[in-house]
């Protein structure tokens, strides 16, 4: 199972196995990882699943949808360029290893 | 209101463990709060997100869903937290002795009591109701039974043109089942869109091949010799055949234990601008409270996410000592029907003035004026406009109907023209 790991802002680190199909939100929620609200389900609506993904597998992910990159805008932190909604981060075998950082806050 | 019942009380029990109940016990523990705080839920889940229930959960694509798909949180979150789980349902409320009764005869004191009992589907009140294959959709158990006999449906009937009942609609169409759709009123979405809007909606089903009948009531719904429901009869006489019945005629608030307790109810518990009953010990939120809009002075009671997720952290703020004078977030709801997505922010109550921003048949806005001020932004498939405008609207609408036919005119342009295309200062909008 593709193995995902979230690092909060304070740097500790967890990596926590996701099933494919899932997405990294999901992964995080269902794992109990805190620093992702994720109001709105999934559905591309609140940006409050906003995360950093490293630069060291930025190249992993597709590009952002259009309304993904809309959302991108009004994220509560600034956006970065490794500015991701995790909702819409669908887990593959491809992101196994996926790093990403939490921001300091969601709202 | 004295410090004492607001600040810091020794123990919060929340009635209800939905949207709402889950938010409020969250954002207590953000906020720092230590005392005893147990979330009584009727359901046999851990609390889990609607909105799913009529979109992607119904869906047998691949895999079934599995209702951990839907948790808000998992079970460890509410150990770590110390938030008390109970299952089971309240009742009555004591609220002299301040205390609450569980069915199983268990009691729970309160120092704060908040109610979050949310809302029950209306059913209809016709002959052949209660037949095997006649659905209706709030829990996660509805949408389990609710897609077993989708998966076997050839002929579905919705009735109701809601925002529930469309999006039934579109997962059935789009898994392969003859959908028709039965309404009273003319148009779809009549309480929560403008006509424009609603035009849409309705070309949209069309074109994805469900047939919208408006204008009809159903009086009976007849059943096969085995109990199944098999036909849907109208008004006219018509008789549109079915395997399958969404009722999707609205919900009605929970506000019976309420009622019980003496407390002021109507269309909803009747709630103050910081969501106090009545009684100053007992707080009502989401689905079920009738809360004062401080902008227009109306009572409004409103089915929403960002609702009830509003409500619970204003109660939260309030409990722990950080308490705002009134409630004053700005509504904002969404719905997905096939591909396409319509997002109302503000609330419209009434408007004399609607402007379209777009050019694109399947893809504008609706700008919804009263005089001068905007009230609500109604968007399909532009989530960029949908976002700016919830910005604007939270700053008190800074768009005039002259603005919006200056050419070039757009939503986050004007957004920024006006500074607040930053990040940070959107950040309030949108939580
Ligand atoms: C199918 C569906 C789709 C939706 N889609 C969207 C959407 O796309 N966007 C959006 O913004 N909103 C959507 N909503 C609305 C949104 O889910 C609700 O507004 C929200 O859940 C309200 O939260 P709440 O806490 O007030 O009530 P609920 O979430 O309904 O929770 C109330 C809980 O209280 C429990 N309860 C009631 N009485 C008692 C008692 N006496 N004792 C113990 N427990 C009790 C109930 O069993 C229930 O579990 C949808 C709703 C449904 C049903
Ligand atoms: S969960 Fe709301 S945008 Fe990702």
């Amino acid at each position: 199972m593709p193995k995902i790991t979230y690092v909060a802002v304070d740097g500790t680190a967890r990596t926590v196995d996701v099933p494919s199909g899932t997405s990294v939100m999901r992964g995080a929620v269902f794992n109990d990882v805190d620093g992702i609200v994720a109001q709105c389900a999934g559905n591309a609506q609140c940006a409050t699943c906003h995360v950093y993904v490293d630069d060291t597998t930025l190249d992993r992910l597709e590009p952002a949808r259009p309304d993904e990159d809309d959302l991108l805008d009004f994220t509560a932190c600034p956006r970065r360029p490794g500015s991701r909604l995790s909702c819409q981060l669908t887990v593959t075998e491809a992101l196994d290893g996926l790093i990403v950082h939490l921001p300091e806050r969601q709202k | 209101m004295t410090a004492e019942t607001d600040a810091q009380p020794a123990s919060v029990v929340i009635v209800g463990a939905g949207q709402g109940g889950y938010q409020t016990a969250a954002s207590l523990r953000d906020h720092g709060y230590r005392g005893r705080v147990t979330l009584i839920s009727a359901e046999d889940a851990l609390p889990y997100e609607r909105p799913p229930l009529s979109k992607a959960y119904l869906k047998s694509d691949g895999h079934a869903k599995g209702e951990e798909e839907l948790w808000l949180r998992p079970a460890t979150y509410y150990v770590r937290q110390s938030i008390d789980l109970v299952g089971g349902t309240v009742t009555r409320i004591d609220p002299a002795a301040r205390t609450v009764r569980l069915g199983d005869g268990s009691t729970y004191d309160y120092g704060h009591l908040v109610l979050a009992t949310g809302a029950r589907p209306r059913t209809l009140d016709v002959p052949g109701a209660e037949l095997r294959g006649v659905h209706t959709l709030r829990t996660a158990r509805d949408a389990a039974a609710l897609r077993a006999s989708l998966a076997a449906a050839r002929c579905a009937v919705v009735v109701g043109a809601g925002f529930i009942g469309l999006e039934f609609a579109a997962v059935a169409r789009e898994s392969g089942c003859a959908v028709t759709v039965v309404e009273a009123l003319e148009r779809p979405l009549a309480r929560a869109v403008s006509v424009r809007t609603a035009e849409h909606v309705t070309r949209l089903h069309r074109r994805e091949g469900a047939q919208l009948l408006f204008g009809q009531r159903v009086v009976a719904l007849h059943g096969d010799r085995h109990g199944g429901v098999a036909a849907v009869e109208l008004a006219d006489g018509l008789r549109l055949p079915a395997d399958l019945v969404l009722i999707g005629v609205g919900v009605a608030p929970r506000t019976e234990l309420a009622a019980a307790a003496g407390l002021p109810v109507g269309d909803g518990i009747t709630v103050d601008a910081r969501l106090l009953t009545g009684d100053p010990h007992i707080s009502a939120i989401g689905d079920c409270a009738a809360f004062p809009q401080v902008r227009s002075g109306k009572r409004l009671r409103l089915e929403s996410v960002q609702n009830a997720v509003g409500h619970a952290r204003l109660v939260a703020e309030r409990l722990t000592g950080a308490p705002r004078a009134h409630y004053d977030e700005l509504p904002w709801f969404w719905s997905d029907q096939y591909s396409t997505t319509v997002q109302i922010a503000g609330h419209d109550d009434g408007h004399d003035t609607e402007m379209v921003l777009g050019d694109d048949p399947d893809a504008f806005s609706v700008l919804l004026f009263r005089g001068e001020d905007l009230r609500a932004v109604e968007s399909v498939n532009r989530t960029g406009d949908h976002l700016a405008a919830r910005r604007l609207l939270d700053n008190g609408g800074q768009v005039r109907p002259g603005d919006v036919a200056a050419p070039g005119f757009s939503l986050k342009g004007h957004l920024a023209s006006l500074g607040g295309g930053t990040a940070a200062a959107v950040g309030r909008a949108m939580s």
